[in-house]
């Protein structure tokens, strides 16, 4: 086995599985930052996974050929959009339990999304099988660079764009006056808004585009993994985007390299099997694994973690 | 008796108004999608009531869900977010099962307590860790317990397969008769639904949640640290100590809850595929009995209720279940956002009191 063909792989494979989860945390991080926690990352992401594959199908269905998953992929950022909205206007404006809001979003993501699918397939547990989904596109010239070109430069359209994401989202919330209007309201929102900042609509942007980013990564697990929606499609893998981004202190970049560590985890338990000394571990440890390392790093380095100040305070200005 | 019903007299009206809305919610889904609402609920209540046996195990349906909606709840009073029930509960549904195949020569009055322990002290120390890890080292407690839920799916797993598999099939051997909670008589009573004493169990934790919570010191101690944890340390309590110890409380409720599920009710373990989902469900009971003990048992009686009912719904009236989902969302969305019910409860109570001015 060549080696540098094999880490290169790994890195591959790492990107693969990493996509939705970073998408995830870049979601969470918009809405924590604006001061509302998102425990509903998961049903955001059942949400876009659903209407990618129905999205596309119909797409596909119309005759648009190789653009279908494009549809898909847009009709899982409106999704994301509308079903956050729930969220927002639970949890800001009439100043529900965020946390509660969040999981009343997972609640009505399962039950609703599976039940749009037999109604709009004819009963059937899942959506038809895609025709057209993403494939892995090559960067002429940076592909061929060993290792790293294999790893970064021949992958999804959904991996590049949400790479570019994470650096957008870095320059977004630290470097632009939007940024520091909505870290303002996720830190101080009564400073903030003597500073003339509209609190209120501050949050409900940073619960949009959560939404949006969330769905978004529900549809690159419909798009590039399983090519069909099923109960089982999105299965904590929102739970797990949250975990990075608490993982990564709320910074698009600490959130970035947690969903890749667990997407490198992930990846290796394919690789390792390839390895003779690798048969006798039991592949219950190895799925562990990641889990437990986050545990013991959490504890070792990170400590305690530096939540927005007034993460889960609705805003009430007749409140000091 | 009168504090009893005091401490939740003042939300019930909006929880009986947010089960409504939530029930119209449903309906107007059902008839978007070109189904008969009224029809599909006449079939959830029959499935439910309609003869012993579903009426049987709709009780079990709802028993693991007290559970673990009070190890929700008794957290939640102490100001922590246990999102880890759903580890818990495996947990103690292996603990339970290991006492329950590998423990032999014990009669059954010592067999089957002995496993009902097991099961709710390790699903406590699991629990425990997630404290210990908040208290000393400040580590959030949301992410740890996200990591010790799958943590334990796959060691339940392993321990099944390696130590208690049964020849040739994904699941553990039957436990022995002496550790099985099975109350064979009422079984046999209900046209064989697996009702077990772990019903009964459930009714007790949840008066006991009552007792220490509200009567003792400690409890005193737990609900101060959750309402302001630096006004409890100011006072002199020690609020690391008081943070385990209700997160170890909580694990052994829904190690119980673990525990009783096999006992009870599966008499062996499988090889999970995936999350139960009995935790994540107590969750969900815990928001709609607004984490008091008592609305718990109501809170998981209505979620049981539904969720057994749903199959029915199913089979009358051609409705996918997943749409009893939509319908405890929209509960919970309701009795969370309960602006949005007194928005509508408004007029009413306007009206009364201009008739009393007049």
């Amino acid at each position: 086995m060549d080696w540098v063909t094999t880490l290169g792989q790994l890195i591959n494979t790492t990107l693969v599985f990493s996509t939705a989860l970073i998408f995830g945390a870049l979601g969470g991080i918009f809405s924590e930052r604006s001061g509302v926690t998102n425990l509903g990352i998961e049903g955001f992401m059942m949400f876009g996974a659903f209407a990618a594959a129905v999205g596309t199908y119909y797409a596909e269905d119309a005759g648009m050929g190789a653009a279908s998953p494009w549809i898909g992929l847009i009709a899982a950022l409106v999704m994301g959009i509308i079903t956050s909205l729930i969220h927002a206007v639970a949890s800001i404006t009439f100043k529900a339990d965020q946390t509660i809001s969040g999981i009343v979003i997972n609640f009505l993501a399962a039950g609703s999304t599976l039940y749009l699918v037999k109604l709009l397939f004819d009963g059937a547990g899942e959506s038809p099988l895609l025709k057209e989904v993403f494939n892995k596109v090559s960067i002429p010239g940076l592909s061929q660079i060993p290792i790293i070109g294999e790893g970064l430069f021949h992958n999804y359209p959904t991996t590049y764009i949400v790479i570019i994401l994470v650096f957008v989202t870095f320059y977004v919330i630290y470097r632009t006056p939007f940024g520091l209007r909505l870290r303002a309201v996720g830190e101080h929102p009564s400073a903030a808004d003597t500073a003339g900042i509209n609190v209120n609509r501050m949050r409900y942007i940073g619960v949009m585009i959560s939404g949006a980013l969330a769905a978004l990564g529900g549809a690159t697990v419909t798009l590039t993994t399983t090519s069909t929606f099923a109960h089982n499609t999105i299965s904590g893998q929102g739970y797990i985007a949250i975990a990075a981004m608490i993982f990564g202190k709320w910074n698009p970049l600490g959130a970035f390299g947690a969903a890749a560590f667990f997407g490198l985890s992930q990846a290796l338990r394919t690789y390792v099997t390839l390895f003779p000394w690798a048969h006798d571990i039991p592949q219950e440890f190895i799925y562990i694994l990641p889990y437990l390392l986050t545990i013991i790093v959490l504890v070792a380095a990170v400590g305690r973690s530096a939540a927005p100040a007034a993460l889960g305070q609705p805003y009430d200005p007749g409140k000091r | 008796m009168n504090k009893i019903f005091k401490i939740f007299s003042g939300s019930a009206t909006v929880s009986i108004i947010a089960i409504i809305l939530g029930l119209i919610v449903g309906a107007i889904v059902m008839l978007v999608g070109g189904y008969n609402p009224l029809l599909a609920y006449q079939s959830l209540f029959t499935q439910v009531f309609g003869n012993t046996y579903d009426f049987g195990e709709t009780l079990r349906e709802i028993t693991p869900l007290v559970l673990t909606g009070l190890a929700f709840a008794f957290a939640a009073r102490t100001g922590l977010f246990n999102i880890g029930g759903e580890g818990q509960f495996i947990v103690g549904m292996t603990a339970a099962t290991v006492v329950g195949i590998k423990v032999t020569g014990l009669p059954a009055i010592i067999h089957a307590p002995l496993a009902i322990i097991a099961g709710g002290l390790c699903g406590g120390l699991w629990a425990a860790i997630v404290g210990y890890l908040k208290a000393k080292r400040g580590v959030n407690e949301v992410i740890t317990s996200i990591m010790l839920n799958w943590i334990a799916l796959y060691l339940a797993n392993y321990i099944v397969r390696h130590f208690l598999l049964m020849q040739g099939k994904q699941r553990s051997e039957d436990i022995l008769p002496t550790a099985s909670i099975t109350i064979q008589s009422l079984s046999d009573l209900m046209n064989s639904a697996r009702i077990h004493w772990g019903m009964l169990l459930a009714v007790l934790v949840a008066v006991f949640f009552y007792y220490f919570m509200w009567k003792t010191k400690q409890g005193y101690e737990l609900r101060a640290v959750g309402s302001n944890p630096n006004a409890a340390q100011y006072a002199g309590m020690n609020v690391g100590r008081n943070i385990v110890k209700a997160m170890f409380i909580s694990g052994v409720f829904a190690g119980l809850a673990g525990a009783v599920q096999i006992l009870g009710v599966f008499h062996n373990q499988t090889v999970m595929s995936g999350s139960p989902g009995t935790g994540f469900d107590g969750i969900a009971v815990g928001l709609i009995g607004m984490n008091n003990p008592f609305g718990i048992l109501l809170g998981a009686i209505l979620f049981g209720t539904l969720t057994y009912g749903s199959a029915g719904m199913s089979f009358g009236a051609g409705v996918p279940p997943e749409l009893i989902r939509i319908v405890i969302g929209s509960i919970i969305f309701f009795i969370a956002a309960q602006g949005i019910v007194r928005w509508f409860i408004k007029p009413f109570y306007s009206k009364r009191k201009k008739e009393k001015v007049l």
